[in-house]
Parts: structure tokens; sequence; C-alpha cells
């Protein structure tokens, strides 16, 4: 007997768009922050099963509206631990394409001069503390870096970044309890895209976010995911009544996991009908036809792409000719030196 | 010269620490109104406030996760885990994180937080309340773990470890809490990663560390009496550890005993005396003795306690064994 295949069921996005409340400016630029995100995946993906790429990665494809949307509500000075599918919230936060390649190609010149990879992206000039290859840990790397930010008296924030699956982690109820305890300026965004690993959200979790945040008092928003307007509008509204010491909140964004769990994953436990409909929810296309809507045309927006392509492609290139890590290097980097941090 | 008491001292470490760099914050269970489930932390809270010493919920593992986040943002937090046991629960957060940032990251971040923590037996707390697990922490490359023996080292150790860049382990031998030392006013400045001789002698070298120090200078003077006169090597930093120093003492003696309270089998002397087998070969005359606990779980009553904890007639035993 054949069992049928789960679905994603936690609430798969509506495909409504509301680009109404929004500068057509303002979603051309984020047009282009989703298309960098996308265009840069979609190499990786064609580097990795060229074999340039060691190791393995979990892509965000479907799910860049909200590093975008996100982000779009951040500076600098706000910091964010990001998960095991980090590509997104690196690039989104401000994570130079150069280094981003070359670290994921292990090359010196990368942002972890080849020592991290994937699932270690990280720069701490921009406040990215960290993709993280161990589910749920960001959560409390980000509560210690909103204690930071409260304790040094800045009105800077933190966001903690975690999948639907990171939820049944035992760290989510205690980060949520001591950020609702010290009133700490922490936002967790879960991103819901219905799947950890190879399980539906209904075989991992017994309960749903928004009740569980509601057990400490943490106000929680669900939104599309998919809709880049959305959660940007969500995200500066709940950002900026963090920095005037609301306390922490919640996200959860609702999202499309389109590719495998990993590359090389041919996703064979997922129902036709779900993958069948994830392009009609894709989150770049919904912003082009958007943009399109709002009357720019084809030519603009093909010029979009083209220029995003082309600095996609210099970063690949930069990579390609990096060098290899020296290993007394990274020896050297195991301690910091010297008796003062 | 004063009295100074090791609960003090660490105190003090402290205070010293919060004065000179605002960026030092202190947090754990019961370490800000009730002053530290040892006493070690009393006055703090009054005298530095509520924003940088702090009391929290029971949740070691997002205690050591926070210290992290806050290490990365700017700030040096030292965080007490209650007893050693409980840094089962803080495992993610030091070994996958913290320790790792630096190396990880490319070389471009430092991760500058300290976790006290008090170990050992000797005082009926069981199983789960007793335990010496630092070897665990010596084996991750990124962490640092320094375990002082008497109040002057735990001051020097304390400001040591909170000015390193790096994540440092700091533990503290319970039965250590109550001991005092006459001290200079001026308490002197140590270094992670320095040994020092705590006795000298001719015929064999023992090395230890933290509260077993007190046996081992036990030892020494009942050995003193049958006329062999021990060197001991206060290792004092377990990771790094002073391997100039053992050997130097090696090479005087010729014979070696290595000797602590946490179980011996896959020990901090495992490691020393592979590595002084290898490039203290041909110093040595006798063969390197272990002295540990044995492989079981602490027991709660005081016979079968005393029976278990590492004792002097222990290690003269193991002295005589390498002389013969
Ligand atoms: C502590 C830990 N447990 C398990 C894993 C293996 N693992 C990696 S990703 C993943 C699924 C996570 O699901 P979710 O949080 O929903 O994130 P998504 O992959 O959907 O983005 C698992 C189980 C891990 N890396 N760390
Ligand atoms: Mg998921």
């Amino acid at each position: 007997m054949t069992r049928p295949k789960p679905k994603a069921t936690t609430g798969v996005p509506t495909g409504r768009n509301n680009p109404s409340e929004i500068s057509r400016d303002h979603l051309a630029d984020l047009y282009g922050r989703l298309l960098t995100i996308r265009r840069a995946e979609e190499r990786l993906q064609k580097l990795f099963a060229d074999g340039e790429v060691p190791g393995f990665i979990h892509l965000s494809i479907g799910q860049e509206a909200v590093s975008v949307g996100v982000m779009d509500a951040l500076r600098d000075a706000d910091t964010i631990a990001s998960t095991h599918r980090g590509h997104g919230h690196a690039i989104a936060k401000g994570m130079a394409l150069e280094g981003f390649f070359a670290e994921l190609l292990a090359r010196d010149e990368g942002v972890c001069r080849g020592r991290g990879g994937s699932m270690h992206v990280a720069d701490m000039k921009i406040g990215m503390l960290g993709a993280n290859g161990i589910v749920g840990a960001g959560l409390s790397i980000a509560l210690g870096s909103a204690l930071a930010h409260k304790t040094r008296g800045t009105n800077d924030i933190a966001v903690a970044f975690f999948g639907d699956g990171a939820q049944a982690e035992g760290l989510l109820h205690e980060c949520l309890n001591i950020a609702a305890l010290w009133k700490l300026p922490l936002l967790f965004v879960c991103e819901n895209n219905g799947w950890g690993e190879f399980l539906p959200t209904t075989k991992h979790l017994a309960f749903q976010l928004g009740d569980l945040a509601a057990a400490y008092r943490v106000p929680h928003t669900r939104v599309d995911g998919n809709d880049v307007v959305a959660v940007q509008a969500a995200a500066h509204r709940i950002v900026e009544a963090m920095r005037e010491g609301a306390g922490p909140m919640a996200l959860e964004c609702v999202t499309t996991r389109v590719r495998g769990h990993f590359e090389g994953d041919a996703q064979k436990y997922r129902d036709p009908d779900e993958l069948a409909a994830l392009a009609a929810l894709d989150p770049v296309r919904r912003v082009a036809d958007q943009l399109a809507a709002l009357g720019l045309g084809a030519a603009a927006l093909e010029a979009i792409d083209a220029g995003v392509a082309q600095k996609v492609e210099a970063a690949v290139a930069h990579a390609r000719t990096g060098t290899d890590p020296s290993f007394e290097a990274a020896c050297a980097d195991v301690y910091a030196e010297g008796g003062r941090a | 010269m004063a009295e100074l008491r090791y609960q003090k001292a660490i105190g003090r470490a402290l205070e010293d620490a919060m004065t000179a760099d605002p960026t030092v914050i202190l947090f754990g269970e019961d370490v800000a109104e009730a002053g530290g489930s040892f006493g070690a932390t009393k006055g703090l809270r009054e005298k530095f406030g509520a924003a940088r010493v702090f009391d929290t919920p029971i949740s070691e593992a997002a205690l050591a996760g926070a210290a992290v986040g806050a290490a990365v943002s700017g700030l040096k937090p030292v965080l007490e885990i209650m007893f050693m046991d409980f840094t089962t629960l803080v495992m993610d957060a030091l070994v996958n994180q913290a320790a790792k940032a630096r190396f990880m990251f490319g070389g471009r971040c430092a991760v500058p937080l300290v976790l006290r923590t008090p170990h050992g037996g000797g005082l009926g707390a069981g199983p789960q309340h007793s335990q010496c697990l630092e070897a665990w922490f010596a084996h991750v490359p990124g962490l640092k773990v320094v375990c002082p023996s008497d109040p002057v080292s735990a001051y020097g150790l304390l400001r040591a470890a909170i000015d390193d860049p790096n994540p440092v382990i700091f533990v503290e031998n319970k039965s250590l809490y109550a001991s005092k030392i006459d001290a200079p006013d001026e308490l002197p400045a140590f270094e992670v990663g320095k040994a020092r001789i705590a006795r000298p002698g001719a015929d064999v070298t023992i090395v230890t560390y933290g509260g077993a120090l007190r046996t081992a200078l036990a030892a020494a003077d009942a050995l003193a009496g049958e006329g062999v006169e021990a060197e001991i090597v206060d290792l004092l930093s377990l990771q790094p550890w002073d391997e100039a120093t053992v050997l130097a003492s090696l090479s005087r003696t010729h014979r070696l005993v290595v000797m602590h309270e946490a179980v011996e089998a896959f020990g901090v002397g495992a490691e020393i005396a592979a590595r002084m087998a290898d490039i203290g070969f041909d110093e040595l005359d006798g063969p390197i003795v272990r002295v540990g606990a044995p492989f079981m779980p602490i027991p709660f009553s005081k016979p079968l306690e005393r029976a278990y904890m590492p004792s002097v007639e222990n290690l003269v035993a193991a002295v005589r064994r390498t002389l013969a």
C-alpha cells in the first residue's frame, strides 16, 4: 500500500498582492534585492551540480521575501542570527557577493576564509552573526545580542531566524521566556516553509507559534511570507515599536521551500500537487507582476535582472580566481591572540 | 599582607574586572540578589547595578548561547553555572558556537566570555552535583580551561580569563571556597597557560591542579618522611597546559605521577602522560603513573565518597610504584 504523500498544511500563502502601501521605487528596490538572492542561489545550484561547491547546501529559493522584507526594516547595527538555510539572510543583510561566493567555493577570499562554507557565512561588521549548522542555536545567540544592545543602551535590535522545524527545540521556550521577562529587543522570525527536512510540520509540532508566543505575552504576527510587501510592512511596524522599547515580538512568515532540503534531494516525498502549486506562489515573480501593473515596462524589469546577473557572474568569476586557504593561517585562528579582547 | 579567602578572591577579581572594564557583565542563577550559591558574587549587584549583574531563569542552554551572542556584540559576559554537572546543558553553545566562532568565521571575531563553574566532591552532594568534567572542555579546540588552586591564583586567573579574548571555562573546586591564605595587598597577575612549581623536589614530579593540590602537598610531606622529595607542578591552566614546565621538572626528577580528582580514564592525566611519554621519553626512569577517581559515578554516602576520592595514600602508592 502506498501512503499518500504529506502536504505542507500549515497555511499556504494566498497569492494575493497588496502593493498599494509602498512606492514604486521602493518596490523596485525590493525586487532587485529579491532577484539578487534568487540569481545567486540559482547560480549556486548550477555550481553545486558541477561540483564546484564542496559539502552540501540548503537553498532558500521561494523564501527570499522573508529575508528581504525583514531586512528592509533593519540597519547595519542591528544583528541577526541565521540558520542552515542562511544565504538569503546574509545577502539581504548586506554581505558582498564576492565574499559570499568565494566562501561557498572555499576560497581564502571568502567571508570566513574558506573555513565555514554555506552553513557558516557570517560578517560581524554588518551584524550578520552567522548562519548555523545547529538547528535552533541562533535563537540564543540573538538573545545574547539583544541583551548586549539593551545593556549598551542603543536602540538596535536583534533578529533570530528559525524554521518551523526548529520550533521543537527547547531553546525556543527558554529564549521566549527570557526575552519576555527582560523585555529584550529580540524579534523572533519563523520561516514556516511547512517542512523540516523530509517531514511536514504537522508531524513535528503539536502547537502553533501564535499560541506559544501568547503564553509568554510576546505579540505574534503571521504574514504571507511570499509577499515581500506584507513582510516588510509588518517588519517596519514591529521594528519601529521594538526600537521604542516594546520588547520582543514574533513574526511568522508562511513561505515555500521550492528546492529539496538540500541540493540533491529529489523531494520524492512531496505531493506533486504541492510542488506544482509553487510557481504561482513565487515571491519574485509576484513583485515583477506588481511592478508591471504599476507601469514599469518589461525593458526596465529586464534591466534590473541583467544588472543582478552581471553582479553575480562577476562575483563567481572573482571566487573562481581566488586562492586556496592556508592551513597555517587556519591553525593560527583557533584562538585569538593576546591577553585582551 | 592580609588574609584572603578563595570565595572572596573570586568576588574581588570580578569587582576589579568590572571596575576596569564597563563591558564586563555578570549573570547566572542566583548570582545577584543572593550573591551566588557559594557566596562568591556577594555585593556586586549593589555596586554595579542590575544592568550589569543579574539573576536569570533556570535556562542554562539559552544563557550560554546568550553569552556567545553578547560576546560577539561588544560585551564581556561572565556566566556562572551553579554546578559543573549542569554544563551538560550548555554544550552546544560552548562546543559548537563559542569554541568555533573565531575559527569558523575566518578569524574575524572573538568570543571573550568566561563561564565560571564549581566542580568536585567531598560535600556529600551526590552523583549529579560533584563531577569534575573539565577534560570534556579541554578536548575542544577553541576553548580554554583554567583551574586555580588557592585564593591568589583564583584572583589572578579570573582576571586573566576575563581579559582573554577567547572563551574560558573557569573551574572552581568547591573544597577550596572556604580556604584562606595570607596574600599581599597587591595581588599578582597570572597568565593562562602557565604552571607553577608549588613545591620543589628532586626525586619525583607530581603534576596536579585545583583542589587536588592540597592532597599532593600532604602526600609530599608524607613522602619527605621516607626520604623522597617530590616536586609538585600546579598546572593552573589545563587548556593550554604548560608542557615546558612539566617537561623541565621531569628532566630534573626523571619520574612522573599525574594526579587529579576527576575520573582517571580518558582524563587530563591521560593527555599529560601520553605527551610526556613521547617528548619526555629519554628522561623517564620509571613508568608514568596516573592517580584519579575510579570509573564510577560519585556516591553520596560519606564512607563511599571517601573511598572514591583520590587520597594521599593513593598518591604515595603511585609515587612508590614509579620509584620502584
Ligand atoms: C540540532 C540539530 N538537529 C538536527 C539537525 C539536522 N537538520 C538540519 S536542517 C533540519 C530541518 C530543519 O527544519 P526547519 O527548522 O523547518 O528549517 P528548514 O530546513 O525548513 O529551513 C534538520 C533536522 C541539525 N542540523 N541540528
Ligand atoms: Mg522548515
